[in-house]
């Protein structure tokens, strides 16, 4: 990214600093979150990698004493799926919600 | 291991996108929280999925330790071998059933140090497997053991002073050895993996992709490092890519630069188009090709 | 089922016995051989090298080392080729891992040990007998294991193809303790026509793939097999595992597995046991004796005889599984078991387990390195006799 422009803002949630030519034709998809609670080991990895901030550690414990994600966001899923891949207890994944199904979220991990 | 997983009844009604390439029967698998070896898994069943190559025809082989437990968590035929010896299993695999595309999910200390002879004649060969090398830098099953890939100066249960002998450069060893596919990612790069696995699949002959892997039960905790997250921070932080790199130059200093990429695609014929090349030029028409009256 | 014709070279040769294996192997329907050269075994695999292009559908490499070959064996069982490996002393001593793979995972395969004087590199071109106990106990761990010994060049043809039979049939790995004498004299081999050959087919699943259990025994013992590229997707490893082929690690499970393992071999002892008896009936002496061995002895039995001497012979071509019951049973009948082997003790000691005390056991040693002579074998005839 060359120097001269602004930084992206702090909050993860994607706000432009400038609005794309094509804003009004791309669709945002939408995803669906599923948590396997009691699969989960608590690495945290899906929460801090999530680029939209959708997830949160719970205070409450699964069945193998771990703290595990839940959404906090619901509204704010791109069904980019980093959170899926990253799992490493094949705990959480993503679907798309039915009515949004153009575009597709692209995050590089 | 036997254990049941509970799963909780609002995941129940939607199947898990892995289900049919995971042997979800088995989870929760054996490796410790913040290890990276699941987020592997995933990037290989998505490179599996992705490939167009029928479930049927895949064949996954493993070694022995934590990596080489990978082969009994993918739903395909599995093989969970002997500690070094995935290599000639799976080479042994492959010529007998040369429709089979076989790969190899092996650690560190299997492929390269009781494996190393192996590795470096699968690849002179070019036998058309896949190796996927995953590398913690450290024996971990066995509970932090030096390994060939420990960067100098970290501690290891048998260096516990600090590892004063020099690794190996695992991409640099499969280079020079001749192989048709080296990249090295990190488990944190989770899409570049992927597609590295996707094209070490689709390259025919000896393919290598290492994955350098969060061990923080063991590497991490050692070393203090913090957990498995604080590997994955490291290396946002400190991973550089690099397609095309001299393989020379890919060491791995104690926690110092670790250079990503695909470094070398150089396709050539592999052990068993030799095979039949030569023998068709030897024996002229009266030979009958052996990968050809399989295909 | 009969041969394929293509592996079956049908007529009278002049082999060697390394040859005659080779060409055992490729009648047997053997078409994956991976091994690494050591004398005095290297021809088995200079021969199938030779012979596989030309035969066709088969393979052969010559691997980094024995450790690989034997795990390449493994691979291309699994793969669906009747696979083998061949090997001397101190290559047997480096495929012991992975034969005890193979013993785990049940999986059909051959396994030649020319046998040389040892231990570590000994004589590499003279014979020996002395990894009969390595043949039984090799590798770690406790189980039951098939090994033949040929004596001749043709006895080398005939019983590679009873060796890949019955590892398909016990799903074990079945090793073929040749020596270097049988290895390296030659003598006429009548091939047959492959119509005459008997093969065991492997016990193939046929079931719906969905519902494959890799390790759900039959009432024989023997789980089904399928090979890589079935659809089962099935999943085996080198640990203790359940039905699924999943690894289970407790007590329960070990017992079930291990027990299996060895039960599956040793309650068919007798119907392994290949044995051959010469005038047993009405012996007082019984030489007992296997390989290159039970030949030298012949002109010793003669000479008592000869003498008026009541000596009968009973050769081992089976020595693992130990054919118990027919020793145990020679035993109560005879005054001494003589054994000559080219060792300080191995099968002997078996024997003299199974004579209980009801005859004398007569040990006729030997180090290797060249045969018996005969008056030695002669004298433990007369010394069971004393």
């Amino acid at each position: 990214m060359p120097q001269d422009l602004p930084s992206p803002p702090e909050s993860t949630k994607s706000k432009y600093w400038r609005k794309p030519l094509d804003a009004d034709t791309v669709k945002v998809p939408h995803g669906e979150l599923h948590i396997i609670v009691n699969r989960c080991k608590g690495c945290r990895f899906c929460v801090e990698y999530c680029p939209r901030d959708v997830l949160e550690m719970a205070e409450d414990f699964n069945v193998k004493g771990y703290h595990y994600p839940l959404v906090k966001d619901e509204v704010a899923c791109v069904n980019c799926q980093l959170c899926e891949m990253l799992c490493p207890e094949f705990a959480i994944f993503c679907t798309q919600t039915e009515d949004e199904e153009e575009g597709g979220g692209e995050d590089e991990g | 291991m036997t254990e049941e997983t509970t799963v909780t009844e609002e995941t129940q009604d939607v199947a898990h996108p892995m289900d049919d390439l995971l042997r979800m029967d088995r989870m929760p698998h054996i490796w410790c929280p913040t290890c990276g070896l699941g987020t592997v898994v995933t990037a290989l069943a998505l490179a599996l999925g992705k490939s167009g190559i029928p479930l049927d025809d895949i064949a996954v082989v493993s070694g022995i330790g934590c990596t080489g437990r990978v082969a009994g968590y993918i739903k395909v035929d599995s093989f969970h071998t002997t500690h070094g010896r995935a290599i000639p299993f799976a080479t042994g695999l492959h010529l007998a059933n040369p429709k089979l595309k076989v790969i190899v999910v092996s650690g560190d200390g299997d492929l390269i140090a009781i494996g190393g002879n192996h590795f470096i004649h699968a690849a002179r060969r070019n036998v058309d497997i896949t190796v996927i090398c995953v590398n913690n830098f450290i024996y971990a099953m066995t509970g932090g053991q030096v390994a060939p890939t420990t960067p100098l100066t970290a501690n290891a249960s048998t260096m516990p002073y600090g590892n004063f002998e020099p690794p190996f450069n695992i991409p640099h060893l499969a280079d020079s050895c001749g192989a048709a596919y080296v990249a090295r990612w990190s488990s944190l790069h989770v899409r570049r993996m992927t597609t590295a696995f996707a094209e070490a699949i689709a390259t025919p002959g000896f393919s290598l992709v290492e994955v350098v892997t969060p061990c923080s039960t063991l590497y991490a905790r050692r070393n203090r490092l913090g957990t498995g997250l604080d590997l994955l921070k490291f290396y946002h932080d400190n991973c550089e890519i690099q397609h095309g790199a001299d393989t020379r130059s890919l060491n791995i200093d104690f926690q110092g630069k670790i250079t990503l990429g695909k470094f070398i695609e150089r396709p050539r014929p592999t052990f068993l188009d030799r095979l039949d090349n030569w023998y068709g030029q030897v024996f002229g028409d009266k030979y009958e090709p052996y990968v050809g009256d399989r295909k | 089922m009969k041969a394929d014709p293509k592996g079956v070279l049908t007529g009278a040769h002049y082999l060697d016995g390394d040859h005659a294996a080779a060409e055992g192997a490729l009648a047997a329907g053997c078409r994956f051989l991976a091994g690494y050269p050591i004398t005095p075994s290297t021809e088995v695999a200079e021969r199938f090298a030779a012979r596989i292009p030309k035969v066709g559908g088969g393979v052969f490499i010559q691997m980094e080392d024995e450790l690989a070959s034997m795990a390449a064996i493994l691979g291309g069982a699994w793969a669906g080729k009747k696979s083998m490996t061949v090997t001397s002393g101190p290559g047997f001593s480096l495929m012991m891992e992975n034969l005890g793979l193979g013993i785990m995972m049940e999986v059909p395969l051959v396994l030649i040990n020319v046998q040389r004087g040892g231990p570590s590199t000994g004589l590499p071109t003279l014979p020996g007998q002395a990894d009969m106990m390595q043949a039984r106990w090799g590798s770690h761990g406790d189980y039951e294991i098939i090994a033949i010994c040929p004596s001749s060049p043709q006895e080398a043809f005939d019983y590679m193809i009873t060796a890949f039979n019955f590892s398909e049939k016990y799903r074990v790995p079945t090793l073929v303790m040749m020596d270097e004498c049988v290895g390296h004299m030659t003598e006429k081999v009548v091939i047959p026509p492959a119509d005459e050959i008997e093969i065991t087919p492997r016990k193939e699943y046929t079931g719906p793939p969905e519902e494959y259990l890799p390790y759900l025994p039959d009432k024989d013992m023997i789980p089904w097999m399928t090979k890589a590229g079935d659809g089962t997707r099935f999943h085996t490893t080198g640990l203790t595992h359940d039905e699924k082929g999943y690894p289970v690690m407790n007590a329960d499970c070990q017992e079930t597995l291990v027990r299996r393992l060895v039960d599956k071999i040793r309650t068919n002892a007798d119907e392994i046991a290949i044995l051959e008896e010469e005038e047993i009936d009405g012996a007082d002496v019984v030489l007992i004796s296997y390989g290159i061995s039970s030949r030298v002895a012949i002109p010793a039995i003669e000479r008592a005889r000869r003498e008026g001497l009541k000596v009968g012979s009973l050769r081992l071509v089976t020595v693992w599984p130990f054919p118990e019951t027919r020793v145990r049973e020679l035993a109560k009948n005879v005054k001494a078991l003589v054994i000559p082997e080219m060792n300080y003790g191995q099968v002997y000691y078996e024997i003299e387990r199974c004579a209980a005390g009801n005859a004398r056991t007569v040990l006729v040693p030997h180090a290797g390195g060249w045969v018996h002579d005969v008056d030695d074998i002669y004298a433990g005839i007369k010394e069971g006799l004393k």
